[in-house]
């Protein structure tokens, strides 16, 4: 595994990643998950940066989700699945058996492959999640639906609507939903479990540019097929397969000169 | 390069760019050779010919470029593949130009009507050209076999082309100085030897990009320059 850090000299239209001034705001380190005793990930180590797109890449089963479900502690609904090892997050091990799941999540929010709107209104959509950890006033609650909406670029097609279901909005406006309802319970860190494969380009091409705004406010990992994406979207990439962590760095670099050649054929389809 | 994508099909498309260049390249080779042919011989009927096959390069260009762009477009190539890409449209650039400068010898040849025909002169010239079209081969055998340690010696071959051209320069000076009526001649062998020398530079070109296109880094030292010629360092200011 090579974890290099290295920023290419060549200038790019994308403000160049400095690890000067890089942060950590999640630290992964030797990592393993097991699905019973079959070993999914093995000796992970690998920061992501604040205020950072992180891309996951990496052909089926190689663990890329394994390891985006586990940063907020998604396997626990499963049983004989578990975690060993550090994922510090502000102090603590988000794997310790002791952490408060609720708070996690609330902390780390997910965005799922397929849009998953309640069975509710658009503005209930957004107020639930907020109402379960916090009491607002009726003002202060319309306000924080609308910022959350706004938020996710999605205010000024549904602000007419409020009250009509979630369900009736088209499958990209139901996806920025769901970013607008991660958003609303204001976390610190979004997962994006390939939020786009479900979409059609134009969709796609408005989540990736809110995306882009979104890592203003928060530290972002997005977990994709599309190779495109992780070059557009991303600003550090990290390539797995079967389990292992084969190399991770500025994704101006992994998509122009790799150093691992695994790296290389994956992303040039020679394999995957 | 090594092994073959999942999709056969874009291994065709890159093959297909590889051909473009190798076609290219040889044409750009039997320009030199010929152009310099027609310079030293004083065939006129050559040089049209080098002149109106100029046309030839350009088309297979324009064909290179198209395919480029096209299987940007179909391919989203990454890495290696986009590197490749983006190193047969840079050297089918060179070749291009190359085939500009050959053409540019060849209406000279065309041009040369003095008796004044010093036999060192000419095989100085004769020698720079040997050399510069054994450098573009060589550059191009690399290209087509992804050889870095190829390239760099073609890449450090090219200070004694520069070397020849500046010793070239200090002679056609002298016959300038000797006898004024030989100063047309000498200035049009003196742009032939010019243009050779930016051929060789066109080589060095096409190396770098073999490097890069291997590597995916640029050739880290600075580049070998050592054309001293007032003319140069005129030029340079």
């Amino acid at each position: 595994m090579s974890i290099a850090t290295a920023i290419p000299s060549a200038a790019s239209g994308r403000p160049q990643a400095d690890p000067a001034v890089l942060r950590d705001k999640v630290a992964i380190r030797d990592l393993e998950f097991f699905y019973g005793q079959s070993k999914a990930l093995n000796g992970i180590t690998l920061p992501l940066y604040e205020n950072k797109v992180t891309a996951f890449i990496g052909p089926s089963g190689c663990g890329k989700s394994t390891l985006l479900r586990v940063l907020n502690r998604m396997y626990d609904l499963y049983p004989n699945q578990r975690a060993e090892g550090q994922v510090r997050f502000d102090g603590m091990n988000i794997v310790d058996p002791g952490v408060d799941l609720n708070l996690l999540r609330a902390r780390i929010g997910m965005v799922f492959q397929k849009p998953t709107p309640f069975p509710m209104s658009i503005y209930e959509n957004i107020a639930f999640g907020i109402r379960l950890y916090e009491k607002l006033g009726k003002r202060e609650l319309d306000a924080r639906v609308e910022q959350s909406l706004r938020r996710a670029a999605l205010w000024d097609e549904v602000k007419d609507k409020l009250n009509a279901s979630g369900l009736g909005l088209s499958g990209g406006q139901q996806q920025r939903l769901c970013i607008a309802r991660t958003v609303a319970v204001r976390p610190e860190v979004i997962l994006f479990d390939e939020p786009c494969s479900a979409l059609d380009p134009i969709s796609t091409a408005k989540i990736e540019e809110l995306i882009d705004e979104l890592k203003e406010d928060y530290t972002i990992v997005i977990v994709t097929h599309n190779m495109q994406q992780a070059a557009r979207v991303s600003d550090f990439t990290a390539f797995m397969y079967l389990g292992e962590l084969i190399e991770f760095g500025p994704t101006d670099r992994i998509f122009t000169s790799p150093s691992d050649r695994r790296t290389q054929d994956y992303i040039t389809g020679r394999f995957g | 390069m090594a092994y073959e994508h999942t999709a056969r099909a874009f291994d065709g498309d890159l093959q297909e760019l590889t051909r473009l260049v190798a076609e290219m390249g040889g044409l750009a080779e039997r320009q030199i050779v010929e152009s310099a042919d027609a310079l030293v011989r004083r065939d006129v009927s050559l040089a049209s010919r080098v002149v109106a096959a100029d046309g030839d390069i350009d088309r297979l260009q324009r064909d290179l470029e198209a395919h480029a762009v096209l299987t940007i477009a179909r391919r989203q190539p990454m890495a290696v593949d986009l590197r490749q890409i983006v190193g047969a449209m840079r050297t089918a650039t060179d070749l291009e130009r190359i085939g500009d400068l050959a053409k540019n010898n060849a209406k000279r040849a065309m041009q040369l009507d003095s008796d004044f025909n010093p036999l060192q002169l000419i095989r100085g010239l004769e020698h720079m050209t040997d050399l510069v079209a054994t450098q573009l081969k060589s550059v191009l055998d690399a290209y087509a076999a992804h050889d870095v340690p190829a390239a760099m010696a073609v890449w450090k071959g090219d200070e004694e082309v520069d070397a020849i051209c500046t010793s070239l320069f200090r002679e056609l000076l002298t016959y300038m100085m000797e006898d004024p009526r030989n100063i047309g001649f000498c200035i049009h062998l003196m742009f032939c030897a010019k243009n050779i020398e930016r051929i060789g530079d066109h080589a060095t070109n096409i190396a770098e990009t073999v490097v890069y296109t291997v590597e995916g880094q640029p050739i880290a030292d600075p580049r070998p320059k050592t054309d001293q010629t007032a003319f140069a360092a005129a030029l340079n200011k």
